[in-house]
């Protein structure tokens, strides 16, 4: 009686991770911790606007509408509840994804309206954070690339079999990665443009 | 029938055959990460022999005393990538600072590109932000880089990375640098351990049961493989050697000599670091 019910326990085990059952879970603690290492970044970003509008318009506070563009972004980024539960849902998560780049597009557009400033240029202040701007800028991209790679080979081990079977019962779905249009919008350098508004001096 | 089965298999061998053979083209696009053998790397035979040698002991000393990693690389170019997408690169593969600390800072310069980048590890974020590593950059090393002294700039770079590290509360280093660089990663751990236990156990059942415990300690070896490594190549290694290893003498004593590795060579090595892009980059 004892013999078979050890013997069933090491069976269900051997099942169990046999049909990527553990794998899973590792891959899919992975997506989160990946996960969360984005969003924080991504707030590390949003945090810093506040002080960086403030500084720029100390010194271009007629560049009204970029920095009016800086700010509506950050207003929507703020506005959508930034939960681990996002990766899940795709739509949520494109919207999500959507108002982060065009917080990051407002954000190099302001940097760059910026050189027009040399006094700003100069401002100390400033410096450190456009420095920080940069640095979390490329953090993000860094995170991006992160989860990126987790979310691949947990898709993978979803998908695969004998893994697709377990996800099956289990109800688990390939989770959301970042586009290719958006890798490819990420990793192609800003185009600067110098048909700028004329510098205020 | 069977000639078409076999015309099938020829072309998906030939199909993988091009996947590996396009997979390492593209790998190939990007610049080469550069063996690490010693704290100050450079590719472009700029330093001096005394200047490089100067560099590298005040590394070494930063590292005697506070544990921290700094290492310096300097190479001709990072194109097509970016500095920060290389320096992440390198990070990633060089791995300095102390593992579960990261407290490493790798100085990438570019000399063609004229772009540096300092790359700042997790445990060092506090005490350079990007806006400290921002005016080491432009404030420091750009004005003597522009006069081509680059010695200089990454003497005085170094003296303020130094500096502000220096104030930094670390982990106290351990007696021995050379040591704690080795970069023991638990996965050796558990292949000694497991690789032991496991031929200690094959040869007790061969010696008590002959062929059926050779056998025994096969199916014991492929369970081992399953669940501690997960892998089904691991399973077929460990009933191999389990089978394998029954038959010697001792098992353990001499088996396991075939598991283990990845100590460090007495050389430089990073120590395990992480890094998450923080830093700056400028150029000059």
């Amino acid at each position: 009686m004892r013999f078979r019910l050890v013997a069933l326990v090491v069976l269900a085990s051997a099942l169990l991770s046999g049909c990527g059952y553990n794998q899973t879970q590792i891959n899919d603690e992975a997506v989160n911790a990946a996960w969360s290492e984005v969003l924080n970044q991504y707030k590390r970003r949003a945090d810093l606007v506040p002080n960086l509008v403030a500084t720029v318009q100390g010194y271009a506070s007629h560049e009204k509408e970029v920095l009016t563009r800086v700010t509506e972004a950050r207003a929507s980024v703020g506005g959508i509840n930034a939960t681990p539960e996002l990766v899940n849902d795709p739509e949520a998560f494109a919207k999500f994804q959507k108002a982060q780049s065009e917080l990051g597009g407002a954000l190099s557009r302001l940097l760059v309206v910026t050189e027009n400033y040399p006094q700003l240029k100069a401002d100390a202040n400033f410096r450190d954070l456009q420095a920080q701007v940069e640095g979390t800028e490329n953090r993000i991209t860094v995170a991006r690339g992160r989860y990126i790679q987790a979310v691949q080979s947990y898709n993978i081990g979803v998908r695969t079999f004998p893994n697709n079977l377990t996800a099956l019962v289990m109800g688990w779905k390939p989770k959301a990665n970042f586009t290719v249009e958006d890798e490819k919008a990420v990793s192609t350098p800003p185009l600067i443009k110098f048909d700028q508004p004329k510098p205020a001096q | 029938m069977r000639a078409g089965g076999i015309t099938a298999w020829r072309r998906c061998l030939a199909a993988l055959c091009l996947c590996l053979t396009i997979a390492p083209g593209f790998a190939d696009d990007f610049v080469a990460i550069p063996p690490l053998q010693g704290r100050v790397t450079d590719l472009t035979n700029t330093l001096f022999k005394d200047e490089a040698t100067a560099l590298e002991a005040s590394l070494t000393e930063l590292q005697r005393t506070k544990g921290s990693q700094v290492v310096i690389l300097m190479l001709p170019t990072t194109q097509p990538e970016g500095i920060e997408q290389f320096g992440i690169r390198l990070a990633g593969a060089w791995k300095i600072g102390r593992r579960g600390v990261s407290d490493g800072v790798i100085i990438v310069v570019a000399k063609d590109d004229h772009r540096m980048r300092i790359e700042v590890g997790y445990g060092l974020e506090g005490a350079i932000p990007d806006a400290i590593a921002k005016r080491i950059v432009s404030d420091i090393m750009a004005p003597k880089f522009k006069r081509n002294d680059f010695n200089g700039g990454l003497q005085d770079a170094v003296a303020a990375i130094s500096a502000v590290i220096d104030k930094e509360q670390l982990p106290v280093p351990e007696a021995v640098p050379e040591r704690t660089t080795g970069d023991f990663s638990h996965g050796s751990g558990d292949w000694m351990f497991w690789g032991f236990a496991l031929l200690v156990l094959a040869g007790i059942a061969h010696r008590a049961l002959g062929m059926a415990g050779s056998g025994l300690a096969a199916v014991l070896g492929a369970v081992l493989g399953w669940f501690v490594f997960g892998s089904i190549i691991m399973v077929i290694l460990g009933a191999v050697v389990a089978f394998f290893g029954s038959f010697m003498r001792g098992g353990g004593y001499y088996g396991s000599g075939g598991f283990g590795g990845g100590g460090s060579g007495g050389g430089f090595s990073g120590g395990g670091g992480g890094f998450g892009g923080g830093g700056a980059s400028g150029g000059w």
